[in-house]
């Protein structure tokens, strides 16, 4: 497998393990602090499992001043640090390395406080992105970012991914729904950014948090817009006799004037792993699946659709069906909420995470397909279509080295096609240690060079997170590490 | 300001060449797009002035893919004039600052995303920020940035893109800018709620926020405010937009709701268009010499915001997004910042911008809410590393 690489770790750190631990156990309270080996191993990667890196150690602390604590002292020894929230990155976010100490939110779990009138929730940034929905759907409320791991993913995990999920295209992903955050900087210095406002005074720092990957700065705190949920929701399935069909009905539902909630699409080979595995009634005999979500009151709901099947059917849509109840809509939902789990299940995949202008989505899925077959492996298709962001699951053995490699190497020239076709890299799942080397196909050196600087402002000695997002080689003066 | 003739550049490598030349020789520069703004802010006093009016045109737009690109100085008017012409629109609103302010001058788009103009659609359709997908710009070294992009998706390395929105031209000089857009609604009603007091239009646009309705804004305009734009006194305003059906089938769902509340007037489509773009540019307030703040904060602490306010000066207002937007209009020479920025803390916190006052009195009153100590310090460093010479509107924000 060509290796992705990871900074050299610090041996001088590393011979200090047994006194680095003692001093974090200080610090902290006993339960907080894990340095035993075996106990080590569950934090050594995340959703990227292709990679793996036993940390020095790692600490759980259960408030902001604890963490504050441990900062001041690991900056001050020149540790670095890598972020973790429930470690469920697919690009590898939250992979450590052996001279580095996790710093882990699981512990800040608490929903601080909910202000209906005001609609927003403060929470800590262990608090799971379902777990802020669930606490006020009896009110008639819910928080819109919905990432297909919100039963366990942790809000601060979503901030520094900028999480999206199947029902961004009507609400937006989380930086469009964060209003402010507690972050404690590399040094140990605590600040407040935002809210309860809508808007925040001086430079967007809530913004450039969002997607920051843990490079600038530890979560501990987050207030989130809560929306009031609509009368009711239905979505509807759509089969095709072919992908350019499907993808030419999308263009033109939106074409129309009419924003779904959410307009999903599975090819055939991903509608065929789903229904395999949830039984949600998906239609076996076309090639391509919309999924499209409208909501409103029932007779709001009825119109829309009306317009929607009308265009469906200019381009000779094989089936529709309306789900009938709350269940089977749930159960339309799970056959597209466990694609990636399900196709887990029939081989290892890697999931690709391009956007493209919806305008190259047709393009771009007949040129993956080309590429795939390329390099002898299977491709199946399941994104959300209505905001162009991809997600190609490249299927390989993973005990197989040669078809690894392929499969890294497919899903490379992917990427580079979908920022050729005038998309990025990464939609929602971020850069991490995946995207890394290919930053310079999308940015150029001044482009990369000014992020860094950024980046330089807020940990001026590359301590937090340091073998992410930025390449290594590209790094010249801007990390002492490189 | 002082110095040789405005700079013009006509493409983003003769702005980068005269931005690297300002940098080498320690010279600044204010930043100008239509110049329709240049009394927001802390006066400044640069150099001399770069301007974007010579690189306008819309670059990329292809309405199926809901996004267009256009070079910074491309006036706001065309933009939304081809997007109307396709259908669709700018999703937030952007305000047009020339009525209180007296300026003349062409907005354009670069200065939209510069200050982050945001209008009454902003409580469900985000801020400028939120539909601003890429930007390039210089930067103080004079080199060309790319940041962002055209797809609506996009996580890949930092985002530069919120922080040259709202940076009022400090960190670089924006050369394109690519927004999100919007299908306009086929058509819009408002729903008037007359005679509430401001606590209980409060009250009352919590309640209709909680509700399944989809309102696109909602805005409470007491008795005097109102005198300029209804003649029905105190209205709290209900915006719907959608489809012809959907749109009064809500309409009907909020009457019902709200009948025992108050006396209830409905506004057709042009009056509705009308008011909202009343209500955006601040006409209650146009046309005086008052001072005038823009105070973003907790919805539920406005009315009792105002009233404290209120008792200590001759103050106007009234209420944007739920009342998370407060205008406020204060008569007399004293812009009561501290008041209005200890009375801010005392209910629920928030940030008062001064939008209009005095060339004097801006130079003494922080314009911008001040930051806290760690936040300050942060920021001079972000500025820092887009503009290490310190080249761009000096002091504009911040002395």
């Amino acid at each position: 497998m060509s290796e992705i690489a990871f900074l050299e770790p610090d041996k001088s750190i590393i011979a200090r393990r047994d006194e680095i631990g003692e001093e974090l156990r200080r610090l902290l309270p006993d339960d907080c602090v894990v340095t035993a080996e075996r106990e080590l191993v569950p934090f050594e990667t995340d959703g990227f499992t292709a990679y793996r890196r036993v940390p020095l150690a790692v600490v759980l602390p259960e408030t902001t001043a604890q963490l504050s604590r441990v900062m001041r002292y690991l900056a001050h020894e020149g540790i670095p640090v890598v972020p973790r929230g429930a470690g469920t990155s697919l690009s590898g976010g939250a992979i450590p390395q052996e001279d580095a100490v996790v710093v882990g939110v699981s512990k800040m779990s608490r929903i601080l406080e909910i202000d209906l009138p005001n609609r927003f929730a403060r929470v800590q940034a262990g608090v799971t992105n379902l777990a802020i929905s669930d606490a006020v759907d009896g009110d008639g409320f819910f928080y819109p970012p919905d990432p297909s791991s919100q039963l366990a993913c942790t809000i601060g995990g979503n901030i520094a991914m900028n999480s999206g999920g199947a029902h961004c295209l009507k609400y937006g992903v989380t930086t469009n729904n964060l209003l402010g955050a507690k972050m404690v900087l590399f040094d140990g210095t605590v600040i407040d950014v935002g809210g309860a406002a809508m808007d925040a005074p001086g430079y967007d720092l809530l913004g450039l948090l969002c997607g920051s990957e843990g490079q600038l700065g530890i979560i501990t705190e987050a207030t989130v817009r809560l929306i009031a949920k609509p009368a009711g929701a239905r979505p509807v399935l759509f089969g095709f006799e072919n992908g350019e069909a499907a993808g030419a009905c999308v263009a033109d539902i939106i074409g129309a004037g009419i924003i779904p909630v959410a307009i999903e699409y599975m090819d055939k080979p991903a509608i065929e792993i789903c229904e395999a595995f949830a039984n949600a009634g998906y239609p076996l005999d076309v090639e391509a699946l919309l999924i499209v979500e409208v909501e409103g009151s029932e007779a709001e709901m009825d119109a829309m659709l009306e317009r929607i099947v009308a265009i469906a059917k200019k381009h000779n849509v094989k089936t529709v069906r309306e789900s009938q109840s709350a269940t089977e809509a749930a159960l339309i939902w799970k056959g597209r909420k466990s694609a990636f789990g399900a196709t887990g299940r029939i081989a290892d995949y890697i999931c690709m995470d391009g956007t493209v202008p919806l305008g190259q989505l047709a393009h771009v899925l007949s040129e993956t397909s080309k590429i795939v077959a390329r390099y002898g492996l299977r491709v199946a298709n399941v994104f959300h279509a209505g905001d162009g962001n991809m997600h190609p699951l490249i299927l390989y053995d993973v005990n197989d080295a040669d078809e690894a490699r392929k499969a890294e190497l497919a899903g490379a020239d992917i990427l580079k096609l979908c920022v050729d076709a005038g998309g990025c890299l990464t939609g929602e799942h971020g850069v991490g240690i995946e995207k890394r080397d290919l930053m310079l196909h999308q940015y150029s050196e001044a482009d990369l060079g000014q992020q860094m600087a950024v980046r330089h402002a807020f940990d001026p000695d590359w301590m937090l997170n340091p073998s992410k997002v930025f390449p290594l080689e590209s790094r010249g003066l801007n990390s002492k590490a490189a | 300001m002082t110095g040789a003739g405005k700079l013009l550049p006509d493409s983003e490598e003769a702005a980068a060449a005269m931005v690297a030349e300002a940098a080498g020789i320690k010279r600044t520069l204010a930043i100008e797009g239509g110049g329709s703004k240049s009394n927001i802010g802390r006066p400044m006093f640069a150099d001399n002035t770069i301007s974007s009016a010579n690189y306008s045109g819309i670059s990329h737009y292809d309405p199926a893919e809901m996004v267009i690109s256009a070079k910074a100085g491309t006036s706001v008017k065309l933009i939304e004039s081809e997007l109307a012409n396709k259908g669709q629109r700018l999703a937030f609103e952007p305000m047009d600052y020339r009525n209180i302010l007296g300026s003349d001058g062409e907005p354009t788009i670069g200065a939209v995303a510069a200050i982050n103009n945001s209008g009454p659609h902003r409580i469900v359709a985000g801020a400028a920020r939120d539909s601003l997908l890429g930007v390039r710009f210089v930067n103080g070294r004079g080199e060309i940035i790319t940041n962002g992009g055209r797809v609506m998706k996009n996580v890949t390395g930092l985002d530069l893109v919120k922080l040259l929105a709202g940076s009022w031209g400090t960190l670089g000089f924006l050369t394109e800018v690519t927004f999100k857009v919007l299908p306009a609604p086929e058509t819009q009603a408002t729903l008037l709620l007359l005679g509430l007091d401001d606590d209980e239009s409060i009250r009352a646009m919590a309640q209709a926020m909680a509700g399944p309705d989809q309102i696109s804004g909602v805005a409470h305009v007491p008795e005097l405010a109102s005198q300029s734009l209804l003649d029905c006194g105190a209205a709290t305003a209900l915006r719907i937009e959608g489809f012809a059906e959907s749109v009064s089938y809500r309409l009907g769902r909020l009457r019902s709701r709200f009948k025992d509340s108050a006396a209830i007037e409905v506004l057709d489509e042009k009056a509705t268009r009308r008011l909202w773009i009343d209500l955006r540019d601040v006409k209650p307030f146009a046309g005086k010499a008052t001072n005038v703040w823009r105070v973003s904060m907790k919805p539920s602490q406005a009315a009792k915001f105002v009233m404290a306010i209120r008792m200590e000066a001759a103050a106007d207002a009234y209420y944007d997004w739920q009342g998370g937007l407060v205008w406020l209009s204060i008569e007399g020479p004293d812009p009561q910042d501290q008041l209005i920025r200890n009375e801010l803390t005392k209910h629920g916190g928030g940030h008062a911008t001064l939008v209009r006052a005095d060339e004097q009195v801006r130079l003494l009153v922080p314009v911008f809410q001040p930051e806290q100590e760690p936040v300050k310090l942060l920021s001079q460093r972000i500025k820092h590393a887009f503009d290490p010479s310190g080249v761009f509107n000096p002091g504009r924000m911040a002395a």
